[in-house]
């Protein structure tokens, strides 16, 4: 008998068929019909900025990522979400940095897919918030030519934002905070208004994250936790005091559907039980009513993420499962 | 429709039954060589009676068993004892084992023996019976079937639970056995239930056996309160604790055996083995094993006599095929993997399962991404992350706090986690090393 070269291996012997590859480039993959939202309600630029922030996501985990770690495609993930919630007229060259700081500082410093306790792009998000105040609220209106560059895209480096030639308006949230104007919630569910690249259709995010969570790509406990729990506050909110934007508003506007569908699922940045993830959605939803109706900011969910992502190893410690039959003892003695 | 009789966690491997579930049980010719090694069972290995050149009978002792929790081991062939040296062992030892050269011209009968009638036996007396057959369970873990016979007296059983959930992937021993031999399954169920003094009997098969359940179904004896039930088909729906959960809703208390709640656990290839113990008066030499997979060219259901080397038993099911990539003993999910053709099949040898290459797993793996798939993929409620994390780390005596030990090793956290880390091999190697450090302390 032929005699066979034998693998050997400790059991179990079958794999089920998810890789982390292939969780990642799933991801990538919905992002596509969100990143095309984009291009078609704020143009060609918006795509380059998500195109600038991959470039530099993707060039430091080149740089100084391990070996072939491009291939798992998380830093992709990141390049594409942080370039969707600039600007679509912000300066190119700052979305590339905001790539280099999300993927360096955000990821790779701590060790690398997995080790990260903040999620990385919005990690580099706040860094650009920080050092770029004026670029990132500066928020140009749809409408114009599909190829009309805006001419801040193309700014050089340490020049100023250049001419700003572009006609700018607030976004919903900001015309609410600051203006006391609300959008109609049909606008904002379609996305024809202003915002960030991909902070206009509520529609588009939704199917593209509830296609990930029939997956099992994302943990559904967490968006659907954000989601009962902002409309649940600001419903109460609104009924106390009319002045306050009601549920619809408050979910279909901002960063709210991007972030609760894309960055809190962040699967390396959230709790590994179910019972957290809830946890962990009520905690983001709750900051972002409160910043957005008392904080100084119009938008909150970015800050609100970071906030609950560092409490993330304490929820995971307090909702340990209960093993199988230590119930029973315990009531037994 | 009845109830979905269940428990909560675990995985839907590829069931891939149908590759051997049509073919009918047959027995393999005799090898020209048996080995049987004296540690087949858990507990103590049996003590050797037999020396180098002995002769020896199909179905005599070659060794006895030592204590309680031990199992004699009898000769599968009549032969000449050929040797007693360190062999291959399925678990990847070497371990002693009696050699015997096959007569080729002996007609294989055993000697004219007694056979017990057992219901003039009291409970005692069957017990006896079975241990002196040398007869194990043979869903796998190969524990000494007269122990669980004999509860503690200060425990009461009220259930005995058949296991006929066969829920490895591939394997369709017990199927057939269900399929095939229905009454025999029903005379150890008699057997058994006088040995325990239980009244009341749950078979449990899983859906996927609807053959299986209509055969048992069709021959359930009248005077007695035995049950069918069809099960879930999940995977680990055949481990014990996951089983008593299903039919009774009973949760077995951690670090504590299914006696705690009045139940005896009994896999369907076992109570037919304790049945022929009283047909035959023969004992327990030979025993029904699937051998399947792509990596074989007739994956068949054999009777096999304990002892045939796997090199034996591929070629009664026609060799190899070309791509025939890993060789596992058991099933896939929690089965051995074997480096030698000349390993034996042991008593409690569930299938041999030849893996072609695309079946196998895929070796590269990926950083930990807490995902928390593991977390929904395990039966027993442990967090296989953190355990994970703990054990790469050498952080043992807190994989002990986190309940390493309610681990079973059933592999869904493996099977699911999709950075491919092998979590159950670092839990069962982590168990190992804590055990070592215990003995070093303690020493």
């Amino acid at each position: 008998m032929r005699l066979p070269q034998l693998l050997v291996t400790a059991s179990p012997h079958l794999k089920g068929p998810d890789t982390t590859p292939k969780i990642m480039w799933n991801v990538v993959g919905t992002l596509v019909p969100v990143i095309a939202a984009a291009g078609y309600f704020f143009g060609f630029g918006a795509l380059l900025v998500v195109f600038a922030a991959t470039l530099g996501s993707l060039l430091t985990e080149w740089v100084f990522g391990p070996k072939g770690s491009l291939r798992d495609g998380s830093g992709v993930i990141t390049g594409l979400l942080l370039g969707l919630t600039l600007p679509p007229g912000f300066p190119l060259w700052m979305a590339f940095i905001g790539g280099v700081v999300a993927i360096g500082f955000g990821k790779l410093i701590f060790g690398g897919l997995g080790q990260n306790i903040f999620n990385p792009a919005l990690l580099g998000r706040a860094f650009l918030q920080a050092a770029f105040p004026v670029a990132i609220t500066t928020w140009p209106v749809g409408g114009g030519g599909f190829w009309d560059v805006r001419a801040e895209n193309l700014s050089l480096p340490f020049m100023g934002l250049g001419q700003t030639d572009t006609v700018t308006g607030a976004t919903p949230l900001g015309l609410m905070k600051f203006e006391g104007v609300a959008t109609a919630v049909r606008d904002l569910f379609l996305g024809t208004i202003g915002g960030s690249a991909g902070e206009t259709s509520a529609l588009v995010i939704t199917l593209c994250g509830g296609y990930l969570a029939l997956r099992n790509f994302l943990n559904w406990r967490i968006p659907i936790s954000i989601f009962i729990t902002v409309a649940v506050l600001s419903e109460l909110l609104h009924l106390l005091n009319p002045a306050y934007p009601g549920p619809l508003f408050m979910l279909f506007s901002g960063g709210l559907m991007i972030g609760a569908w894309f960055m809190a699922t962040d699967m390396v940045t959230s709790p590994v039980t179910h019972k957290g993830c809830w946890i962990f959605g009520a905690g983001i939803g709750a900051l972002v009513v409160i910043i957005r109706l008392w904080g100084g900011l119009p938008e909150g969910v970015m800050y609100s993420i970071l906030i609950m992502n560092a409490f993330v190893p304490y929820i995971n410690r307090a909702t340990q499962p209960t093993v199988f039959g230590t119930r029973v003892t315990e009531a037994a003695s | 429709m009845s109830p979905r009789l269940s428990f909560r966690h675990g995985v839907h491997p590829p069931e891939r039954k149908e590759l051997s579930a049509a073919a009918k049980i047959r027995r393999m010719p005799f090898p020209s060589e048996v080995v049987l090694p004296l540690s087949q069972h858990t507990g103590k290995p049996a003590r050797l009676i037999v020396a180098e050149g002995d002769r020896v009978e199909r179905g005599d002792k070659l060794g006895v068993a030592e204590g309680f929790i031990s199992s004699p081991v009898h000769a599968s062939a009549s032969g000449t004892v050929a040797g007693i040296d360190l062999w291959p062992h399925p678990d990847g030892t070497y371990k002693p084992a009696v050699r015997i050269t096959v007569h080729p011209y002996s007609a294989q009968a055993p000697r004219p023996r007694i056979v017990p009638h057992w219901e003039d036996l009291a409970p005692g007396g069957i017990v006896q019976a079975v241990q002196d057959a040398g007869v194990v369970g043979l869903g796998g873990a190969a524990f000494p079937t007269h122990v669980k016979l004999s509860p503690p007296k200060d425990v009461q059983i009220d259930t005995l639970l058949i296991n006929g959930a066969e829920c490895e992937p591939y394997l369709t021993t017990d199927h057939h056995i269900m399929l095939e031999y229905p009454e025999r399954v029903h005379l150890g169920i008699r057997i058994m239930m006088r040995a325990l003094s239980v009244d009341r009997v749950m078979i449990g098969i899983e859906r996927n056996k609807p053959d299986a359940i209509e055969a048992i179904r069709a021959t359930l004896p009248t005077d007695l309160d035995v049950t069918v039930h069809p099960l879930t088909v999940k995977y680990p729906q055949g481990a014990e604790k996951m089983l008593i959960k299903a039919l009774l809703g009973r949760e077995v208390p951690s670090g504590k055996l299914p006696l705690h709640v009045g139940v005896v656990v009994q896999n369907v290839g076992s109570v037919a083995a304790i049945a022929e113990v009283f047909e035959t008066g023969l004992p327990l030499i030979e025993r029904i094993v699937t051998v399947s997979g792509r990596g074989i060219r007739q994956p068949s259901n054999l009777i096999v006599p304990v002892g045939t080397k796997v090199r034996d038993l591929i070629a009664a099911c026609d060799g190899l095929t070309e791509d025939a990539h890993e060789i596992v003993f058991g099933g896939p999910m929690m089965g051995a993997p074997q480096a030698s053709l000349d390993v034996p099949i042991l008593k409690g040898t569930t299938g041999v399962i030849v893996l072609s290459r695309d079946e196998t797993k895929p070796k590269e793996s990926y950083a930990c991404i807490r995902c928390g798939h593991c977390l929904d993929a395990c039966p027993v409620f442990l967090n296989p992350q953190l355990l994970g994390q703990l054990a790469l780390a050498g952080r043992y005596e807190e994989t002990e706090a986190h309940h390493i030990w309610d681990c079973m090793l059933c592999g869904c956290c493996s099977y699911v986690c999709p950075s491919n880390i092998p979590l159950s091999q670092l839990f069962q190697v982590t168990r190992t090393a804590i055990g070592r450090l215990k003995a070093l302390a303690a020493a």
